[in-house]
């Protein structure tokens, strides 16, 4: 799909024309930078590498340095490859968030906040097994069993219990764009998306 | 934070809302929607906080109607809202008044500001 690099800046309200007061997200996107297109000849696909948000020189591998330096542009934080553009790239161009028009749906896909090690209702909605009241303790949040005894004696792969939570890459499908900015690079999405303030999103339109 | 605020301007309607803070007595001219047709209430009563800042901004007004307590909250910027009108300005010490809900009669009384 084709799509964009962003970061979640942050969620506000506004109010919409039949004045209801809206949720939205506000991303900024792009400019992003063509550095590499790939095709069916020399890589097997075709695809369009991107790239986002400024990063130090210093910090930048040499093989890297090389790479941005064939695109003819600075280092870049953060690069995703999009497939199925309709319009042609060269290394060098800028994709901007002109390319996305208001009131369309757009998918975004991020990183969603990292929770630590969960109990199985935060983590997977499960319920719980007891009561908290009538003498029962300590069982409100238990998973309950894990399955039968003699047959199959053993747990089956994959039962879904406790552990680390959140940080998973996760896409949220079907979101309204509210307003495109472009003077700012600014994108207003209803709705949430996933990650903290600053991470990295992927637009895809 | 920049460009939060640069998002958040550009849904700005530009509506002037004059200031007041609690103890004002304001009354709140809002559109009300009946099926197709649209008219003006007015509420009229006490300022009992100002809650928020920008977009999200609200303040509450308390008003004795047949004396019933009613409270409404209001968006600062909802499109409903036709005017706000200060009508009196009054003398509190605070900026969150809800001690005026426990008062009645001569008590439920504020005095008015000088300017």
């Amino acid at each position: 799909m084709p799509g964009l690099i962003g970061k979640k800046i942050g969620m506000t309200s506004v109010f919409s024309a039949d004045g209801k007061n809206v949720p939205c997200t506000v991303i900024e996107a792009g400019p992003c930078v063509v550095t590499q297109v790939k095709t069916v000849e020399t890589d097997g696909y075709d695809a369009v590498q991107l790239a986002y948000d400024e990063k130090r020189e210093k910090s930048t591998t040499k093989p890297m340095k090389g790479h941005f330096q064939k695109a003819g542009t600075t280092p870049k934080a953060k690069l995703v490859e999009f497939k199925d553009f309709e319009q042609e790239f060269k290394p060098g161009d800028v994709v901007t968030v002109d390319m996305i028009s208001e009131d369309t749906f757009v998918d975004v896909c991020g990183i969603s906040k990292g929770k630590g090690f969960q109990g199985v209702v935060k983590r997977h909605g499960f319920r719980g097994v007891g009561d908290a009241t009538h003498g029962q303790h300590n069982r409100l949040r238990a998973p309950g069993s894990l399955g039968a005894s003699s047959y199959p004696s053993r747990v089956f792969k994959g039962m879904r219990m406790a552990g680390r939570t959140g940080g998973d890459r996760v896409k949220v499908e079907n979101l309204r764009v509210l307003k495109v900015i472009p003077e700012s690079n600014l994108l207003l999405i209803k709705g949430s998306v996933p990650g903290a303030k600053g991470s990295y999103l992927i637009i895809e339109v | 934070m920049d460009l939060m605020k640069v998002a958040e301007e550009a849904f700005n309607t530009g509506v002037e809302v004059p200031e007041f803070g609690a103890g004002d007595t304001v009354s709140v001219h809002y559109k009300i929607k009946e099926g197709a047709k649209e008219r003006v209430q007015v509420f009229r009563g006490t300022v009992i906080q100002v809650k928020g800042a920008g977009v999200s901004k609200r303040f509450t007004v308390r008003k004795m109607s047949n004396n019933v307590g009613v409270e409404r909250i209001f968006p600062i910027n909802s499109p409903f809202i036709d005017k706000i009108e200060v009508n009196r300005k009054g003398k509190v010490r605070r900026a969150r008044i809800y001690y005026f809900r426990e008062l009645t009669g001569k008590k439920a009384r504020i005095k008015e500001k000088r300017v």
